[in-house]
Order: structure tokens, then C-alpha cells, then sequence
């Protein structure tokens, strides 16, 4: 990313999109809307001062939710640019509030809350369609409850649990044990606030609220209001504290997540869905599982597939010391039903194909391994570029000519065509590069090629 | 601190503030008055932001008007701005190799954010150390070095005939070495090429008819590269073909050797005749299929996934699938199962011909690698571990799916240009993820089944790929390195042992005959500067510029010099 954002011959257009193609290859006129940041880019040195001060928080998308983040924003702490970006849905300021934190904050004066969006037309001889893929919502299975279980999570998710920058530091906390503490922490608040009000009543009368109730039911002070607004307020005290208590007491025994079961094909070779394989999840859940061991030794993951495809090289051996070395057991066969177990722990019922038996499993959480789906936005934007989309709408190409689309001087490469691990798409995204060269030298030596 | 400033020294100290990155957890003035004090120091400032335009224009200033001849920034981590700030340097007039960069963020303000005093005596040893190797900093010329703007390509199989192709029409000469009488390499041996079913033999004579009439491209089959000399842009190449061997000046060179089917000799009843291997099928389908055989089992995975061979050959299942349906094409009624122990149908396109495959009648059935097929004369016996009980197959023939093996000679070109080979003797490519057409050693490129079994999707877009990847030292024409590299600094003391070539991850170093005797040569355009030729060097001849031991220890002393 860094040499992206270095290299001499590259202009980096991020958070625009192209709403525009015209001509052919050699010679395309490309019409890209450069959408309003609110902060000027030019000006914005990235450090993150502004977010610091930001009084709004909102769901980072980037920590797939399970964290927050600032109305204004870098989308995670490397990205590149490092500019930040004001979310118009969230700012205080552009919503007719009373703000602008952000602008007193900022020391290079990059806030901008009057910026516009901006048209910019390129020439250029090839482009190179890299718009990758969106992951499958799994709420659309209804058998396996995503998001009604609170421990079920996609493998994206949980990569982010497993980050030490994520959300959890790198823990693998449950998000019903999160969602737990979350609550503690506000019942806290709220209790801290009407525990002041009480020892201004204890203060007044010099007498513990307690002591004070005590003899309040038994009928003493009934016709003092003051006292009885105490009473009302210790009451109101209690009803908050009662339900603390147990939280606490629920949270005392909490621990970061052991037993891991990681579901395949979620999404993939469903007839329901895709029907075909999205062929990096096998190794995404080897990966995460041994990971998931490093943290913790005492970790165990179960991995339920139909096929274990590890296809590329040193992946069968990987997949090999993943059992033999980090507590990973792989089971033949398709999850039929997720259930809620005791304390908040997903059941797993499944049939092992090699003992021909249905069985169920408790785990403290479960990871869906989600298809590679085709990115939202392709059809529009293949309506603007012309290309034709296969039946699934990932982007058409054969395997004599694997990067180039149905129109001359537009290539495609990565899960944009069809779902692929890095070392492929790495490998692909040369060979685009090589094709649009190609185009850049035959037809138009003379025009700057870019990247659309 | 030692008192004796050295009057041809004047050091400046940029401190950066980051923000409040730095400044909101270091004391900051303390900082600066402490750089003040140490030896050699004329010039201290602090900036809210040293990579700004503005930060950036201060230190050029200060480089003219203070007459600086060194200068330190203290800031973030010298992958982000180490480049802005050598490059002011020299805008400046200074040469950017007498520049040093301390990382007080990531290493002092972002580690130690709850410890504001530790914090800031970190920062100052950082910063007396960085002063300490500024001192000793000599100026440095980047090396540049011309790009012969020829490419060799080492194998016509379908990645080398496909970069070969690509290369030429880019504009740069190709030079193409077969061992083989033709081009095409396994395509020739193959009858339809999935999942789209197309002919393998007009692919090759449409692409060997583009080569041979390509302008910019010599062919040379019935040859092999004998001998290689050189680096990155000034190859020599010796290729010897039937009639002579002549030496060749290359700039870069595309490994695309390939793979060859591993022959399953005492496997499964292996005979070529009965029981064949895949590739022999595909000849069998070429020739047209005996209409007798009705019967045909297919063994997925036969020496491989093994202990002697542990990898998934990737290809193989897909050829099974395809093979299973040309079967069924030819002879409709006839019965083919697949034993198999996981379906490696990856993707789109594969998992699509699989499904189809069922449809048309094809059988799967899943074997247990503990209880591995039995092939008898008429009939092959598998315990069928989803049934749970032991069946048995007739088989008029049976078809053995065996893994991509390296090459026979792998080894051969692994010597011959100095590049490494896995534990499966597949080429190793400089990194599995990020780099995997390159060479950890420059100008030497990867693709197709060299590196890993490809299907024919994989082996073009590889070939595509190696070719964009070596076209960029061509299309720059020059390679320029920067000058921290390995340097003989004490011929003298050099005893031309080698140890430091035998080392070197690079092939950067070499032994030359010299009047002196055997001295290690360093290629500069070759070395990154990674130090184990230094590090390894008993007799200390060798340095690298900018962390020489005399800069190494100062910085270390410094360091040990409590402050």
C-alpha cells in the first residue's frame, strides 16, 4: 500500500468512483466523481488528532462492527491514503449541530465542512477492473441463526478478534460476554450517578440510606416528601444494583472462547446461493484456527467440511500440522443447524459422514467461513464499463485469455472475476498490468496509462 | 558527554511532535534542550509536523543557513518518511546518505504512552545514538547499471510460450530455449483442455505459429542453457543447441520450465496398459477410446498427499473430472466412478464441471487414504468410507491420477542460476504470498507448473504475469540501487574463502582471481544490503555502507554511555 501511495506514476483516487467510459482501448475518457471528504487532502497530514476529539461514535465497519470508531475517520490506522473522511450520516456538524470540534482541532486547517464533490476526466489507453468482493450475509441461512446467536460470527469477524488491533486486542472475548461487560459498564454508570444523589439525602439526614429505608417501610417519615423522594431514589437505586450484581457475578466466570468450530461452504456450493466453491475459505479457516492456537494453547477448533480444499503449495502441509499441531480436528461433513447450548454456547448438530451418525457438538463459538460473493456494485459499474458478467455477475473471461473482458483494453483481475487466494491475485493483478502495457505501447505510446 | 566538538561536524536535530502523537506523551523541550548537549550538535528545532511541506522546508533551510553537514530527524518510522526526508536533503544540497532517522513514535511515544519519563529517556538514548552514527555517516552515490534489453525464457510449455508472446509484442527482444524438438511442451501431450472443452494441439499450433513469425522473438528447441553468468540487466547466457553454442548477452530471465506427471511405478497395478496414469488417457481419448471399455475406475491422489510426497498436486482432480466426461462423451453407456479423498474442484469454473459431471453419471465415491483401493485384474475393490462397507468395481481399465512432479533437471537450473527449490523440488519464488513470479535474486522470473502445478487458466495469466514483471527492469532500461550495500573495505584482509558467497541470499557475491589472489567480489546491482556476508566475515573485510562497524559501535557506546 505504501508504494502505492509513493510511486512517482501513480495517482491515487481513493473514495471516488467512475461514473463514466467513453471511447476504446488506447483511447478511453474516464469521468470519475471524486466524493467530498470534508477534509482537504491536500492540507491533511493524517494524525489523527481530530478523531481524538471527535465526540461521536459510531460502528467501525472496519472492525466489522464489533468496534466503534469517530464521525471523522481514517478507515484503519495504515490505510493509505492516510487522509480522513468526515461521515456525513454521523457528523454532529453537518446535521445542523452545534460542533466543529474537529476544525478548532485540526493545526493544518484541513477541515473543509464545504467541500464538494469533484469531476475529473482521464485520458487513458487501458483500465484494469481490480473491485474485488463482498462477503456473504450468512443471516440469509436461516439454520445456522447468525446474528440471533451472539456467538456465531463470520471469518472476517473473527480475523478481527484474532487482530491485536482489533477490537479485542487480539483476545478471543465472546461477544455475549462483550455484550455482557458492555451492560455492566452502563448499569455502573447509571448506578455511580444515583449513588451520588443518594449520599446527598445520606449527607443531609446523616444516615445511611439503607438504615434509613429500613425503617422507612416500617412506616416511619411517611409524610415527609423529602424523605420520600429518598425512598424513591434508593428504590431506583436497588433496581439498578440487583441486576449489576448478577451481571458481575455472571462475569466473574468468563473466559476467552477454546472450542472453535469452524463451518464451510457457508454460502458456497448452495444450491440455495452460489453454487460454486469460493476456494480460499478451506485454508482462511486452517489459518485462523492455528492462529486462534497461538493465543491460546489450550484452544481447540473442529473444521466441518464437505472437501478440504488446500490447493496451493505448502497448503496440504499446512493443513497436515495444522491437526497435528494445533488441536485441529477435521470433520467430513455439512452443518445442518446451529442451536443455542447453555450459557450463551452455539450447539452445532451435523452429520460425520464417515461414521454415517447425526451428532451435535457444544462450542464456545462458532465461525462461518462465508462464500465470495460478487461485489455490489459490479452491475452498475459493468453497465458503465460494458463488460459482460458471467451468471454469477463476476466479470467474464476465458481461461485462454484469463484477464482480458469482452472489451478491448479492459481487463479484469482478482475475485472480481472469480474467487482466488492472494498469491493468485497477486499473479493476476501482473498479468493485467501486462495486458493494459500491452495496449499502452501498441496503441498509444505516447498517453499515460493509469489504473481505473 | 565529551567536551571536544569536532568543528567540520555540525549535526542538526529535527525533533517532530507528530501531532500529538509524540508531543502528548514525551516531554518534548526536554527533548531538544537534551540534543543540544551532545557532541557535535550546532542546530536543534522542533516541528509540529517534520514531514509537512512546511517541516520539510524548514530543514532545507537550516541545511543552507546553519551550513549543516548532517541531520537527524526524530520522528516516526523511516519506512513512512525516510525517503521525503533524504530526498529534502538533497534538494538541499546535502548528500541524502548523510541523513540518519530515529524512530522516537512507534519505538518511545506509541509503546510507552502510560510511562512519560521512560518514554523520554528512551528517546534521548535514541537520539544520542542516531547523533553517534551521524557523525561517522559518509556520502553515498546511488549505482546504476544498464538493462540489456533481451529477455530469455527457459521453456516453451504454455507459461513460456505465453510470456515469450506477451514480451515481444511489448517491444523487447525474446530469446526462447525449448529442450524439447518443439514448442508446447505438456499441451502436446494432452487431447482436450477443460473445464471449456477446446483442443490442445491447434492451441499450440496457433501459438507457435505467432512466435516463430514474431520479429522480435528467437527460437532455439533442442536446447538448453548451459551456462550463466552475471546479474540483473548483463546476463551472459551460454545456449547450446544441436549445431553450436553460442553466448548470449540477456538483460532478464523467465524460469518456465514446468512440471512433468509423476509415473506411479509398483502403484495400483501400474502396467501403461490396464491401469494407466491420466496423461496416458488423454492419449487414449486423442486416439479414440476402445469401445469395449465400458468400465473404467479413476484413483485420485496416487503418490501423492503421501509422506514421501505430501503435497495436493492441485490439477489432478480437475483432470479426472474432465477425463470422466470425454469417457462418457465417447462411450456413453460405460460405468466411471472416482475414488477420491477430497475433491479438489476449487473455484468456478471447476466446481460448474464437477456438477455437470454428476449429472452425466459420473461416480465419486470416497476412499479412506488408511484403506487405499486394491486394483485386481478385472475389478478394483475400495471401501467406500460414506457407505461404510467394502465394494467392488469392475474395471476394463483403470486410470491412476498422479501428482506434477519438479523436474528431473530442476536442480540442474536451480545451479545454473542460483535460485532455490522447495522441499518438493518446485521452484521457490521470493515470496509465497506477495512475490510469486519473482526471485528473492533479481532479473529472474517465475511461472507455470515451475513453480506449482497450473491448470491452463493459471499457467497463462503466469506467464502473463512474469512477463509484466520482468519487463520492468526493460522498460527503465537501468537498474539503480541504493548504495547500502556490501563493500570490500579490506582487500587485504580478504582470503577469498567463500563463506560469504555460500551465504549470500542474493548471489550478489563472487570470487574473482585477482594479482592479490582469490578476493570476494561484490556485484553491486545484486546486494541488498542485508549484512550476512559482513556478519559472517571472520577476517572483517567486508562493510556495509551506512551501518559499518565503526558506525555500529559508536552507536552502541552511545548507547552504553548512561546519560
Amino acid at each position: 500500500m505504501l508504494d502505492v501511495g509513493r510511486h512517482p506514476n501513480i495517482s491515487l483516487l481513493a473514495y471516488s468512483e467512475v461514473e463514466k467510459v467513453e471511447g476504446q482501448e488506447g483511447d478511453f475518457t474516464v469521468t470519475v466523481r471524486r466524493k467530498k471528504r470534508y477534509v482537504d487532502e491536500t492540507k491533511c497530514t493524517g494524525c489523527g488528532a481530530c478523531a481524538e476529539k471527535c465526540p461521536t461514535s459510531v460502528p467501525d465497519a472496519f472492525d466489522a462492527g464489533l468496534g466503534t470508531r469517530r464521525a471523522i475517520y481514517s478507515l484503519f490506522a495504515q490505510g493509505i491514503p492516510s487522509t480522513h473522511t468526515i461521515d456525513p450520516d454521523y457528523c454532529r456538524q453537518l446535521n445542523g449541530k452545534k460542533c466543529g470540534i474537529c476544525q478548532k482541532t485540526c493545526q493544518a486547517d484541513a477541515i473543509d465542512f464545504d467541500q464538494e464533490d469533484k469531476i475529473l476526466e482521464l485520458n487513458v489507453a487501458g483500465i484494469i477492473i481490480a473491485a474485488g468482493y463482498d462477503v456473504f450475509d450468512p443471516s440469509q441461512i436461516p439454520e445456522y441463526r447468525y446474528r440471533e446467536l451472539p456467538n456465531v460470527l463470520t471469518a472476517l469477524e473473527f480475523e478481527r478478534l484474532l487482530s491485536a488491533s482489533g477490537p479485542t486486542d487480539g483476545h478471543l472475548d465472546r461477544p455475549s460476554d462483550r455484550a455482557v461487560e458492555a451492560e455492566i459498564e452502563a448499569l455502573e454508570k447509571k448506578a455511580g450517578k444515583s449513588k451520588r444523589m443518594l449520599e446527598k439525602f445520606e449527607k443531609k439526614f446523616d444516615e445511611s440510606s439503607e438504615q434509613f429505608y429500613k425503617k422507612y417501610q416500617k412506616g416511619e417519615y411517611q409524610d415527609d416528601d423529602d424523605r420520600k423522594k429518598w425512598a424513591d431514589k434508593y428504590v431506583a437505586y436497588s433496581a439498578i444494583m440487583e441486576p449489576l450484581e448478577k451481571l458481575k457475578k455472571k462475569a466473574e466466570n468468563f473466559t476467552t472462547a477454546k472450542r472453535l468450530a469452524f463451518i464451510q461452504c457457508v454460502g458456497s456450493r448452495d444450491f440455495r446461493f452460489y453454487p460454486f466453491c469460493s476456494g480460499y475459505c478451506c485454508m482462511h479457516s486452517i489459518k485462523e484456527a492455528i492462529i486462534a492456537h497461538e493465543h491460546g494453547p489450550e484452544t481447540t477448533s473442529s473444521i466441518f467440511g464437505m472437501d478440504i480444499r488446500a490447493i496451493g503449495k505448502g497448503f496440504e502441509e499446512y493443513k497436515i500440522r495444522g491437526g497435528n499441531n494445533s488441536n485441529i480436528t477435521y470433520i467430513r461433513g455439512r452443518v445442518g443447524e446451529i442451536s443455542q447450548g447453555p450459557n450463551d454456547n452455539p450447539v452445532v448438530i451435523y452429520e460425520d459422514t464417515h461414521e454415517r451418525q447425526v451428532k451435535s457438538q457444544e462450542f464456545d463459538m462458532v465461525i462461518l467461513a462465508t462464500a465470495c460473493a460478487p461485489t455490489s456494485g459490479i452491475i452498475e459499474l459493468s453497465q458503465i464499463l460494458g463488460v459482460e458478467l458471467d451468471k454469477y455477475n463476476f466479470i467474464k473471461t476465458s481461461p485462454f485469455s484469463p484477464v482480458d473482458t469482452n472489451v478491448p483494453g479492459i481487463f479484469a483481475c482478482g475475485c472480481v472475476g472469480a474467487p482466488m487466494d492472494v498469491p493468485e491475485s497477486v499473479a493476476q493483478a501482473s498479468s493485467a498490468a501486462e495486458r493494459a502495457a500491452e495496449i499502452a505501447i501498441q496503441l498509444q505510446p505516447e498517453k499515460e496509462k493509469i489504473v481505473a | 558527554m565529551p567536551e571536544n566538538k569536532d568543528n567540520d561536524l555540525r549535526i542538526g536535530v529535527f525533533i517532530c511532535h507528530c501531532g500529538s502523537n509524540i508531543a502528548g506523551y514525551l516531554e518534548m523541550e526536554a527533548l531538544s534542550d537534551y540534543a543540544e548537549t551532545l557532541p557535535n550538535v550546532t542546530f536543534v528545532q522542533r516541528n509540529l509536523y517534520t514531514c509537512s511541506e512546511g517541516g520539510v522546508n524548514e530543514i532545507k533551510k537550516a541545511i543552507k543557513k546553519e551550513n549543516l553537514n548532517r541531520v537527524v530527524v526524530a520522528s516516526c518510522t523511516p519506512r513512512t518518511h525516510g525517503p521525503l526526508f533524504m530526498s529534502s536533503c538533497g534538494e538541499a544540497g546535502l548528500n541524502p546518505y548523510l541523513f540518519e532517522m530515529v524512530n522516537i513514535r512507534d519505538q518511545c511515544s506509541w509503546v510507552h504512552m502510560q510511562l512519560k519519563e521512560d518514554g523520554t529517556s528512551k528517546a534521548k538514548d535514541l537520539i544520542r545514538m542516531g547523533v553517534a552514527k551521524a557523525a561517522l555517516l559518509q556520502p553515498q552515490k546511488p549505482i546504476m547499471s544498464d538493462v540489456q534489453l533481451r529477455a530469455l525464457v527457459i521453456g516453451g510449455g504454455i507459461a513460456g510460450m505465453t510470456a515469450t508472446l506477451s514480451l515481444a509484442n511489448r517491444g523487447y527482444e525474446v530469446v526462447l530455449v525449448e529442450k524439447q524438438k518443439t514448442l508446447g511442451g505438456m499441451l502436446n501431450r494432452l487431447n482436450k483442455l477443460g473445464p471449456v472443452i477446446t483442443d490442445a494441439g491447434s492451441m499450440v499450433e496457433e501459438l507457435t505459429e505467432k512466435i516463430t513469425q514474431h520479429p522480435k522473438i528467437t527460437v532455439f528447441t533442442n536446447s538448453q542453457a548451459t551456462e550463466v553468468q552475471g546479474f540483473i540487466g548483463k546476463f551472459k547466457v551460454d545456449i547450446e543447441t544441436e549445431s553450436k553454442t553460442r553466448n548470449i548477452d540477456i538483460g532478464v530471465i523467465i524460469v518456465a520450465t514446468g512440471g512433468r506427471v509423476f509415473v506411479p511405478e509398483g502403484l495400483y497395478g501400474y502396467d501403461g496398459k490396464r491401469a494407466v496414469t491420466q496423461l496416458e488417457m488423454e492419449q487414449l481419448l486423442k486416439k479414440g477410446l476402445d469401445s469395449n471399455i465400458k468400465n473404467v475406475v479413476m484413483i485420485q491422489c496416487v503418490g501423492s498427499r503421501n509422506e514421501e510426497r505430501p503435497y495436493c498436486s492441485r490439477i489432478c482432480c480437475q483432470t479426472a473430472v474432465k477425463n470422466a466426461m470425454l469417457i462418457k462423451e465417447q462411450n456413453p453407456d460405460a460405468r466411471v466412478s472416482v475414488l477420491y479423498r477430497d475433491m479438489q474442484m476449487y473455484g468456478v469454473e471447476n466446481e460448474e464441471m464437477f456438477r455437470d459431471s454428476k449429472a452425466k453419471g459420473i461416480r465419486y465415491m470416497n476412499y479412506d487414504p488408511e484403506k487405499p483401493p486394491e486394483v485386481n485384474s478385472d475389478q478394483v475393490s475400495v471401501y467406500h468410507s460414506l457407505l461404510g462397507r467394502e465394494l467392488s468395481l469392475p474395471a476394463d481399465i483403470v486410470v491412476l491420477s498422479t501428482p506434477l512432479v519438479a523436474q528431473e533437471d530442476a536442480v540442474v537450473t536451480s545451479h545454473l542460476l542460483k535460485i532455490p527449490v522447495d522441499e518438493n523440488g518446485f521452484f521457490m519464488e521470493g515470496h509465497v504470498k506477495l512475490k510469486p513470479l519473482d526471485f528473492a535474486t533479481d532479473g529472474v522470473f517465475l511461472c507455470g507448473s515451475a513453480r506449482f502445478p497450473a491448470n491452463i487458466r493459471e499457467a497463462i495469466a503466469q506467464g502473463l504475469g512474469a512477463a509484466s514483471r520482468a519487463s520492468i527492469p526493460l522498460s527503465k532500461g537501468s537498474v539503480v540501487v541504493e548504495p547500502i550495500i556490501s563493500v570490500l573495505t579490506n582487500e587485504e584482509a580478504c582470503r577469498g574463502c567463500g563463506l560469504c558467497v555460500a551465504l549470500c541470499p542474493y548471489s550478489a557475491l563472487e570470487i574473482q582471481n585477482t594479482e592479490k589472489g582469490r578476493k570476494v567480489h561484490v556485484i553491486d546491482v545484486a546486494c541488498k544490503g542485508c549484512g550476512v556476508c559482513a556478519a559472517s566475515c571472520y577476517q572483517h573485510a567486508l562493510s556495509i555502507n551506512s551501518f559499518t562497524d565503526q558506525q555500529l559501535e559508536a552507536q552502541i557506546d552511545a548507547f552504553l554511555e548512561a546519560s
